[in-house]
């Protein structure tokens, strides 16, 4: 149990420095920009990949399930779009991101610790976790929506892709079924996850990372446990924040 | 000038600094030397602040560094170049990124000005011409020049080296002693060396700290430790046979 508290503890004062005022704006646009790219855009092909092939697969189950004549054939419609906007896209899109993003930050902070490259920094009066954390938080907090809202986006067309090959509903019974019952909020309840989600995976990532000891081993084991940590965390925050908003 | 008053720090049940007291004089290439393990390295991270002493006082030009608080740390810190064992350069930036990255963080100069500072520095190394090599793309002994040149380039007035020769061969080795020793007295530097390289001692040593079991053994200069009789001491500098055979013919 005091692990816990230590490691909190820990974690508290880690972001408490990060927030704190940066030696130097400039650097800190240049470094939010680059992060931008490594963290956001070159997610987009693996985001875009998972993203159709769900929404394929989705509709192909929904229209394998439905038996019944007196369900409606936009029923596979709605379902890809109410699986892939609530559920999918922040949340198992998160946990593929905490996979690929969040062993990255664990490994490059890690490696720069045990290389004493962030010892470097701290000698020069830099203030290593602002610079090397804030620009990563900040940079998925604003990238983050962007590739949930592509994956949105090519989840429901993969699922009207494979609909208009396949011939399980016609198109226009699928478009009709994403616009039934459509609620906006929706969508805002999907970008407040998402926003606690990249937060969570940056964070814990960059603490494990940050932490790291020793030797290249320690960098592995702290980027399997970023990403570990990270998949829990939001697993745990997915039911708090669907209580807290949609019940 | 870098005092040290009455330093201890301990991990645990392990006492690894014992009530270390110590001057290092600007001007002068000061070596730390001590086996392995004995708290050279854990001595010099208290000294600049990675780590924090259990007691004891760390002076800066007569400022108690220990007592300050971050921002004032921070200005001290400034002050300060480090060279490490690693040499510890930033993967992700080339050679003249690395040189220039203390001047973009904390000074307003321009580019061309910080580019200049930076060409200045490498020259000085004698490695001119080399800004757009990655830190991957160079030698170790490379490695380590590029540091120092990082390490100059805010001109700093105190340098710590961290066993500046670990792995490099040892005509390279006189010349990181060498480069050390004419910077230290070009810029009239306080310089702190850990090494346990006896060569390098001798070499540019102007005044030795040897620590052992975590306390201040001896002090003195290198012609001294040479002659010494303390005990410890001559385990430890006549460990290898060359030093044996050197030391019958001194004799």
């Amino acid at each position: 149990m005091g692990e816990i508290y230590y490691h909190i503890g820990r974690y508290s004062m880690l972001i408490f420095r990060v927030f704190s005022k940066p030696e130097k704006f400039s650097i800190y646009r240049k470094n939010f920009v680059q992060e931008i790219d490594k963290i956001g855009l070159s997610s987009i092909g693996i985001v875009s990949l998972m993203s159709t092939f769900i929404g394929v697969v989705i509709a192909l189950q929904t229209a394998s399930n439905i038996d019944s004549p007196l369900l409606p054939a936009y029923t596979v419609g709605f379902t890809v779009r109410q699986s892939i906007i609530l559920e999918f896209s922040p949340t198992i899109i998160a946990l593929i991101l905490a996979g690929k993003v969040g062993s990255n930050i664990a490994s490059e902070i890690g490696t720069m610790r045990v290389t004493e490259q962030i010892d470097a920094l701290d000698i020069m009066g830099v203030n290593s976790a602002a610079y090397l954390i804030l620009p990563k938080i900040l940079a998925a907090i604003f990238i983050f929506p962007f590739l949930i809202i592509i994956s949105m986006f090519l989840g429901i067309f993969g699922g009207m892709l494979i609909s208009w090959i396949t011939g399980i509903v016609t198109v226009n019974d699928y478009i009709y079924g994403i616009q039934y019952d459509f609620k906006p909020f929706s969508i805002v309840y999907a970008m407040i996850k998402t926003v606690v989600f990249a937060f969570v995976i940056t964070t814990i990532s960059s603490y494990f990372g940050y932490f790291s000891k020793g030797s290249a081993l320690e960098v592995g084991r702290s980027s399997t446990a970023a990403v570990v940590y990270s998949s829990v965390f939001i697993l745990l925050l997915n039911l708090i924040l669907t209580q807290l908003i949609l019940i | 000038m870098i005092e040290i008053k009455n330093l201890s720090k301990s991990f645990g049940d392990n006492h690894v600094l014992k009530n270390i007291s110590v001057k290092f004089q600007r001007g002068k290439v000061n070596m730390i030397i001590g086996q392995s393990g004995s708290g050279k390295s854990v001595l010099a991270k208290c000294v600049v602040g990675l780590l924090k002493p259990d007691s004891g006082e760390v002076e800066y030009d007569n400022q108690d560094f220990i007592a300050m608080d971050l921002d004032e740390k921070i200005e001290v810190r400034k002050n300060i170049g480090m060279l490490f064992q690693g040499g510890a350069l930033f993967d992700s930036m080339t050679v003249e990124e690395n040189i220039m990255f203390p001047l973009t963080m904390f000074t307003d100069m321009k580019k061309s000005e910080m580019r200049d500072r930076a060409n200045e520095c490498l020259e000085r190394v004698n490695l001119a011409g080399k800004n757009d090599l990655y830190p991957a793309e160079t030698s170790g002994g490379m490695q380590k020049r590029i540091a120092i040149a990082r390490a100059i380039s805010m001109k700093p007035k105190y340098l710590f080296c961290d066993e500046p020769n670990s792995g490099l061969d040892p005509q390279t080795s006189i010349v990181i002693d060498n480069l050390i020793r004419d910077i230290t007295e070009e810029m009239d530097i306080t310089t702190v060396v850990i090494s346990h390289d006896m060569n390098s001692v001798i070499e540019i040593g102007d005044y030795i700290m040897f620590i052992y079991k975590g306390e201040n053994w001896w002090e003195g200069t290198s012609k001294e430790i040479l002659s010494t009789k303390n005990q410890e001491i001559n385990d430890f500098v006549y460990a290898s046979e060359f030093m044996k055979t050197l030391k019958d013919k001194l004799a």
